[in-house]
């Protein structure tokens, strides 16, 4: 999975912000922004989760003229996807889970900025859980450029597949 | 940003992150996040077909409620990483508690920085994710 162009933008930012409950005027008022020591709007720090609005085959998202998706409409279930990129997600098909993610950060990311990514796949390994049958996990790592070349964001993402849905 | 001569290993930080938590919110992240997956709003789709026994929060969503917690503390701009382990569903109704725990303060590449441990839980104290950071402080 790449993606070309992840556009950096503050209204994209400001509703990123508000859905995790996040008020703080750093992510949506510029005029505050420019006068702190950061100078403009910046990214909250799992931002870069939203790259998958800029993956042209993101698979967890309707395709306009695309094939069925799976949610309900008239039927409970549509169409099962066939598997697409997914990696910049919680990895894995479409019932798969998110098991962990870690960032690392090396520069902030700001309003403007116009990042790309890449991302490769790493470990696999399987375990047993009385929860949800066998668990298949997947490890992807997602790197972050901006648009002066320098590396911004190394994203690991470890997505599972169980066996069947986790028991609560 | 947190400084060096006001915090102590064993310094806690304790924040509410959502209380009843909506799944209009939980709709609000899939739209911001781009991550569409019917099992977080399609309410039909996930009892009917996936078998669980309602709609959840998406992990990431989780973790970005955990990371207003954590930048409220540590200050704009200063985290250096942020990890997690998403360790039980988070459902809509629920409520969320996050801590970070300051469990060392030490030299990095020229900077001195805070490692903390992280935990969220629900309102059974449940761990719903178990994680760490470390960020930049002024020394």
């Amino acid at each position: 999975m790449a993606i070309d162009k992840f556009l950096v933008e503050a209204s994209h930012i400001m509703m990123f912000a508000r859905s995790v409950g996040d008020a703080n005027p750093i992510y949506h008022d510029e005029e505050y922004a420019k006068k702190t020591d950061l100078g403009a709007i910046i990214a909250p720090p799992t931002f870069a989760q939203s790259s998958a609005q800029f993956d042209p085959n993101y698979f967890l998202r309707p395709k306009i003229g695309g094939e069925g998706w799976f949610g309900s409409g008239k039927e409970a279930s549509g169409a099962i996807p066939s598997s697409g990129s997914g990696e910049s997600g919680g990895g894995g098909a479409a019932m798969g889970l998110h098991a962990e993610q870690h960032f690392e950060y090396h520069l902030p990311v700001k309003a403007g900025d116009i990042l790309n990514a890449t991302t490769k796949p790493g470990n696999t390994w399987e375990k047993e859980s009385k929860r949800a049958g066998k668990l298949k996990f997947s490890e992807s790592v997602t790197e972050y450029r901006n648009q002066n070349g320098d590396l911004v964001i190394t994203a690991t993402g470890v997505g599972v597949q169980t066996e069947r849905a986790v028991d609560s | 940003m947190l400084k060096e001569n006001e915090i102590t290993i064993g310094d806690t930080h304790t924040a509410t992150l959502v209380e009843d938590l909506k799944r209009t919110q939980i709709v609000q992240y899939a739209g911001a996040s781009g991550d569409y997956n019917p099992l977080h709003t399609d309410e039909i789709f996930t009892t009917q077909v996936a078998g669980y026994p309602s709609v959840f929060a998406h992990g990431m969503l989780s973790m970005g409620l955990t990371g207003t917690m954590l930048t409220n503390y540590v200050g704009d701009g200063a985290l250096k990483k942020y990890g997690v382990r998403f360790t039980n569903q988070v459902w809509p109704g629920d409520t969320l508690t996050s801590t970070a725990t300051i469990i060392d303060i030490r030299d990095q590449e020229g900077e001195r920085v805070v490692d903390l441990q992280i935990e969220t839980t629900n309102q059974n104290d449940v761990a719903v994710i178990t994680g760490n950071a470390t960020a930049k402080i002024e020394s």
